[in-house]
């Protein structure tokens, strides 16, 4: 009881001396602060470190303790043996070449790999702040250039049609083309929805409703199963094409509602200024509106293009190749069929890298612009 | 001359203000008029195609025999039904989604938030991985793990039995029910009387609590009006309330109430991804509350719990429920992934009666429809509490 001043600093009878300033003294001290502040505070944590210490101790059982790594071609008899107590592994080195890449010619699958890395490069060059310029474009009309002929073929490379693409490039082909044309078309309708013309008003806001009104799936149904019914005879477009179509269409609604907030951020006294100084509609919003209004809503942006990224999955059910749906195929293989847990880990691995780095990059940017 | 020097000049003004509405109108005339003829090629060759190919526009086929085979069907459905009934059974299993996913999400998202902002750091932490975790895998990703998972459970004879009664296997989860006759009906009737009654009474006690300051206790009536006035019905009308077991016989469970594997695997998935989100939204709605708020109802000497129920948690709904309802309306919308692991809602039938008559176009119509009709109850549901719980100002 005397030493109720001091009890800060000596939280435990033991050890009173020397660790005021050792490493243990302190970690003790945050320990008591942050997990046994109070009783509740230290039921909660005794329950959830038991619970976790249980749920680890489990999975490092399943995952690798009991794992099995490799198995001597497709003998999976091995795994199948210990199903539920440990993980197989062995799909992965057996199956990810399909997984990645789908059907592409195996003996060309250098391409599409150096196609996945030419995006990875791109999207690293667009998310520095410092590269944020005119010539920015040139780059992306450079990069995709290069990937079209990477993955189509050309100077010397054979020719591979859109059909035999799948796997990891064809999710970031439909996620940068749809964002690259869903952008600029977000841009015209965000700025239609603000104009004073009443009637193409009208028509962006149908648009921009209808589109954020029904589930991307019936989008992606319309694409597959009517679009050919609105194309004259003979104009037969690709499904992978209708697809990417259906998704520019999508982001652009979104991507459109995301911009308008940002132009509603704008002060008038912006406009205003524009045009006192005789700007024309295009100059001022070109140069003077939108830098300020896209500038705002950065961060609301990435999360927009996480949300689309993880929604290309959806091709899965129209039957497009994409990342999610090679995993899903890959594992039709009977001699592989019940290590679908493990596939799926894999592919959520990679999935969680790319929206992990970008929710992150969206934080940091987050940051950047709280202070001011 | 004087007079004659503005003459000149207001006309040009006018004239300026007119080619300005002019110009307007010129645009507004060639952006409707591209629309327009985009459309109207569209819909002649819509026409032209469906001519070549013998399908017959209109609904007619609604009155036709389904034929298709519905698993989960909550209303009474055979394949000899029509596709009407098979739409409504569609709709049916969608809203049986969707409002009880939206229901869980919303406190399990509010239990994750505020548990991220709890001053217990595991718990804290252990909240932000969840809500990282599942936010940055896609939901058709989650959805296929989780239905995996639900088919590598054990069969049903070795079902797990978590707690009594309640049975988890891989012909999906059973509970206990109670099975509902009219006399049931009645009574849940009465019941909701009651609390109608007591939310009025309620009102009352508190205007006139405003009048003299007394407190006035209300839970003798709360007791009376929704415990007891049902349970006097009951005893009146006869009903019971027995609760149903469910049993293992042979290879399935006889009574109790079953949600198919296909249904609880959605279920948990929208639920728990949604959560996610709702998770944040609630721990930025707190945090936007001013810290004065709470050193002020702390001074007060209110307790931790009190003052987060009572004093933070009416002002972080003002930020909390716009943000929110747009996260209904996407667990909604997302229900509709129904069809990648075979439950059949609305998107599932309408795709399944797409490709046995090839009306593509009024199936695509249909679901637009029943979404665009959910999703306009969802807003205009939120607008009206969002505009209750508005800060009222003099």
């Amino acid at each position: 009881m005397t030493s109720v001043t001091d009890a800060p600093e000596n939280p435990l009878p033991f050890g009173r001396s020397r660790s005021r300033r050792s490493g243990s003294g302190r970690a003790i001290r945050w320990l008591r602060a942050n997990l046994f502040a109070s009783i509740p505070s230290t039921v909660i944590s005794l329950l959830l470190i038991f619970l976790l210490a249980k749920a680890i101790v489990s999975l490092v059982q399943w995952g690798f303790w009991n794992a099995i790594w490799s198995v001597p071609d497709n003998q999976t008899g091995a795994c199948r043996a210990i199903r539920g107590l440990g993980a197989c592994w062995a799909v992965i080195p057996e199956k990810y070449r399909f997984i990645l890449f789908g059907t592409y010619p195996f003996d060309q699958q250098r391409r599409p790999a150096l196609a996945t890395l030419t995006f990875i490069a791109l999207f690293f060059v667009s998310s520095r702040r410092s590269w944020w310029r005119k010539e920015l474009v040139l780059v992306w009309v450079a990069a995709l250039v290069a990937i079209g002929l990477l993955m189509w073929g050309g100077i010397g490379l054979p020719y591979v049609s859109q059909d035999r693409w799948g796997g990891l490039p064809v999710t970031l082909i439909l996620a940068t083309f749809g964002l690259a044309f869903g952008f600029p078309l977000g841009i015209v309708v965000a700025l239609g929805r603000r104009s004073k013309l009443p009637a193409i008003r009208s028509i962006c806001v149908l648009y921009v409703e209808l589109i954020r009104g029904v589930p991307l799936i019936s989008l992606l149904f319309m694409a597959s199963v009517m679009f050919p019914l609105f194309m004259p005879d003979g104009v037969n477009i690709d499904k992978l094409l209708r697809a990417q179509i259906a998704f520019v269409l999508f982001a652009g609604a979104y991507l459109a509602e995301v911009i308008r907030g940002g132009l509603q951020a704008v002060p008038r006294g912006q406009h205003e200024a524009a045009d006192a100084i005789g700007l024309s509609y295009w100059q001022k919003n070109g140069l003077i509106i939108l830098p300020q209004a896209i500038r705002h809503v950065i961060p609301p942006l990435v999360n927009t293009f996480i949300a689309f990224f993880k929604d290309t999955s959806l091709v899965l059910i129209i039957g497009i190749f994409d990342l999610l749906t090679t995993a899903k195929t890959a594992i039709i293989d009977p001699a592989w069929q019940s290590f679908s847990v493990e596939v799926y880990l894999f592919v959520g691995l990679i999935y969680f890298a790319f929206c992990f780095a970008m929710s992150r990059y969206s934080r940091r940017l987050e940051a950047l612009a709280g202070p001011t | 001359m004087t007079t004659s020097t503005p003459e000149p000049r207001r006309k040009r003004l006018r004239f300026s203000l007119s080619h300005e509405r002019l110009k307007g109108l010129f645009w507004q005339i060639v952006v409707v008029g591209i629309a327009i003829a985009v459309v109207a090629w569209l819909w002649s060759n819509a026409v032209h195609n469906l001519s070549v190919r013998r399908i017959s526009t209109g609904f007619a086929f609604l009155g036709r025999e389904a034929g298709m085979p519905i698993a989960d069907a909550w209303l009474d459905y055979s394949p000899k039904n029509t596709y009407l009934r098979a739409f409504l059974v569609g709709v049916v299993n969608t809203l049986r989604v969707a409002v009880i996913g939206i229901v869980l999400a919303t406190v399990l998202g509010t239990m994750i938030g505020i548990a991220r902002l709890s001053s217990n750091w595991l718990l804290s932490r252990l909240a932000a991985v969840y809500v990282e975790v599942l936010r940055d895998l896609p939901l058709l990703l989650q959805l296929l793990f989780w239905y995996v998972l639900m088919q590598g459970l054990p069969a049903a004879r070795a079902a797990w039995m978590p707690i009594d009664g309640v049975y988890l296997s891989n012909r999906g989860l059973v509970l206990p029910s109670i099975p509902i006759e009219e006399g049931n009906l009645w009574v849940v009737g009465i019941a909701a009387i009651g609390l109608i009654a007591l939310y009025a009474l309620r009102r009352r006690l508190v205007a006139r609590q405003l009048l003299d300051g007394r407190p006035r206790r209300l839970w003798p009536y709360a007791l009376g009006l929704v415990a007891g006035l049902p349970a006097l019905a009951s005893w009146g009308l006869g009903v019971s309330w027995t609760i149903a077991m469910p049993e293992l016989r042979g290879f399935n469970f006889v009574g109790g109430l079953t949600l198919s594997p296909e249904y609880f695997a959605l279920l948990v998935a929208l639920v728990t991804y949604t959560s996610a989100f709702i998770a944040e939204i609630v721990r930025s709605g707190i945090q936007a509350v001013h810290r004065g708020q709470w050193d002020a109802a702390m001074a007060l000497g209110l307790r931790r719990s009190f003052v987060l129920q009572h004093i933070v948690m009416p002002q972080a709904l003002r930020v909390i429920i716009p943000p929110m309802t747009s996260q209904f309306l996407n667990l909604t919308k997302n229900s509709s992934l129904a069809v990648a692991v075979g439950y059949q809602d609305i998107v599932s039938i309408a795709n399944t009666t797409l490709n046995q008559t090839g009306q593509a176009i009024e199936a695509i119509a249909l679901i637009m429809m029943v979404f665009l009709t959910i999703s306009l109850g969802i807003s205009l549901f939120m607008n009206w509490y969002n505009a209750r719980i508005a800060l009222v100002e003099r």
